[in-house]
């Protein structure tokens, strides 16, 4: 497990220090990175109100790597969406480093990166990096200073001058999320960042994240698509299902050695266990839905084939 | 590498060539039939004057044809950048707010729609015949419709992710513009700015047939046709061909300088 503590509020802590509760007021020990508490999220469209989240409790530690899996709709985007602040819930506690979601996104407590890259085209890879940095008023020197680390932590030191549209998909990707890294946010949070990507790019994307998230201690919050992504990545696999979208089962992946994740783990048994056992759990989820006649297979039983 | 690149420049020569051949060709087929034609039927000056009468007054009045051409530009040119300037505010405002939108756009095609060369003669009076005003003023008009629906399109463009991203970067609304919409909607001008320029140029010249200061092409094309001077009244209409050209390939160059900058 790679439960690093981190310091939270990395950024000059103003913010931090002024919510901060009042002396003598009992301290709840150090706050999660992520807590939600009977959230719920309603969309009101055209065809009626959508229960997009359906009483979602969860939280994730300081440091710890958690994955949020599941069918479409099951609602996986939309809880990465309410801890980003790009939506608020309809009923429901959530609370990121302790504090409103509001509060952590003004003060930049979290770095975020899309599916899609989003990368301005006409700024220089560079550029693109130091958007963040420069919207926040951080001096040239020191930007440039900055972006030349955080590119070669993504291995694009070569690229630096080269616009978005140059680059590969991957390359792209690998952008965006230095740049999502750019102020030493204590939370990652990446909602499918890999999915546009073919199946070699996205392995070696996979392994270059966990060292990255090593080198930086963030917790992160990563939605996907694919259980081996999400078995690869995670201290825990959230498993969700959907029509309402809610949590069905947690999978704590427990894989052998010193927690170091490389290639080689992909083909070791462990790692076969885990990926059936959240396959599993996504089935067992999918039990509203009977005709499947899924058998209840022990979780956690390793069969080790058809990874498909 | 170095046979390579130049057999490329040599194939990218070629094609320059294939292309450009058959429309230079068919102009001097033209010419040489428009001449032929002329000389046999023995078609009188003021019906149509031969190409050679022409370039021959083009030689003659070069310098004349020349200066008109610049008089002509500079207002080409001021007239362009007020209506663009005022074109690019309006939309920056209409992209902001719903009801100002709703007041501009429609104006914007009315404006499109309206003849604006017959107001020509109305501004002569508004603000004197000895000024280019009136004609500054009327290709700022012609200039302004399509640079503003074009650039509002444009501002209009932000891609969701980037909307989410400068969100998450709890940006203002003064920094979302500065750093996306408007760098987003610069191509967008400036197709708006290529559209315009050729029916800036025509305006321009239209704009000086209804009198007022006689230093334009179009007050020279009027006055050389009043004194039956039509190979001269030509050479001018020569003039205004090669000035809307040059506006034209002006706007051009810069259209696709913005769009490559953005990697389009």
């Amino acid at each position: 497990m790679r439960s690093i503590p981190v310091p939270t509020g990395s950024r000059s802590g103003s913010t931090t220090s002024a919510v901060a509760p009042a002396a003598g007021a009992p301290r709840p020990g150090p706050a999660a990175a992520v807590r939600a508490v009977g959230v719920h999220k309603r969309f009101r469209t055209r065809a009626g109100v959508v229960t997009a989240l359906q009483d979602v409790h969860l939280e994730v530690a300081a440091g710890e790597f958690v994955s949020l899996i599941g069918p479409s709709g099951c609602g996986k985007s939309t809880l990465l969406r309410l801890v980003a602040d790009l939506e608020e819930p309809t009923s429901g506690e959530l609370s990121v480093f302790g504090k409103a979601p509001r509060v952590a996104r003004e003060a930049q407590d979290y770095g975020i990166a899309f599916q899609q890259a989003g990368l301005l085209p006409w700024r220089s890879v560079r550029g693109n990096v130091e958007l963040p940095l420069e919207l926040h008023g951080v001096g040239r020197r020191e930007r440039a200073g900055r972006a030349r680390e955080l590119l070669a932590l993504v291995g694009l030191s070569d690229f630096a001058d080269h616009t978005p549209a140059q680059l590969s998909g991957g390359m792209q990707q690998r952008v965006a999320i230095a740049r999502a890294l750019a102020e030493r946010p204590s939370l990652l949070l990446m909602d499918e960042p890999f999915g546009a990507l073919d199946e070699m790019t996205r392995e070696r994307m996979q392994t270059e994240l966990v060292r990255i998230c090593a080198e930086s201690g963030a917790a992160v919050v990563f939605v996907t698509h694919s259980i081996p992504e999400a078995v690869f990545l995670s201290d825990r696999v959230v498993v969700m299902s959907p029509r309402p979208g809610r949590i069905s089962a947690v999978v704590p992946i427990r894989l052998p050695g010193t927690g170091e994740r490389t290639e080689g783990l992909r083909e070791d048994a462990a790692f076969f266990a885990a990926v059936t056992a959240v396959r599993e759990a996504l089935h067992g989820g999918a039990a509203g839905t009977p005709a499947v006649a899924a058998p209840e297979t022990a979780a956690g039983a390793p069969r080790g084939v058809d990874l498909r | 590498m170095s046979t390579t690149t130049s057999s490329a420049v040599r194939a990218a020569g070629g094609d320059v060539l294939r292309r450009a051949l058959p429309p230079v060709l068919l102009g001097v087929v033209g010419l040489a039939a428009w001449q032929a034609l002329v000389v046999a039927a023995d078609v009188p000056p003021f019906l149509l004057p031969s190409p050679t009468a022409i370039v021959e007054q083009l030689v003659e009045v070069g310098p004349l044809v020349l200066e008109a051409s610049l008089a002509t530009g500079a207002n080409v040119l001021v007239g362009t950048l007020l209506g663009a300037v005022v074109a690019v505010l309006a939309a920056l405002l209409a992209a902001r707010s719903r009801p100002v939108d709703a007041v501009l756009s429609p104006t914007a095609a009315a404006i499109a729609v309206l003849p604006i060369v017959a107001l020509a003669p109305v501004l002569n009076t508004m603000f004197g015949t000895t000024t280019t005003t009136p004609r500054r003023l009327v290709v700022a008009a012609v200039v302004f419709a399509p640079v503003f629906v074009t650039t509002l399109r444009g501002l209009r463009q932000v891609l969701p992710v980037h909307r989410e991203l400068l969100r998450s970067y709890a940006a203002t609304p003064a920094q979302l513009a500065r750093t996306v919409t408007i760098p987003g909607a610069l191509p967008y001008l400036f197709t708006g700015l290529r559209i315009a320029s050729s029916t800036g140029v025509i305006a321009a010249v239209v704009a000086e047939y209804f009198g007022g200061l006689q230093d334009g092409l179009g007050s020279r094309i009027t006055s050389a046709a009043a004194n039956s001077a039509y190979p001269r009244a030509w050479a001018f209409v020569v003039g205004a061909i090669l000035l809307g050209l040059a506006v034209y390939l002006l706007t051009l160059a810069a259209e696709r300088l913005v769009a490559r900058r953005q990697g389009l």
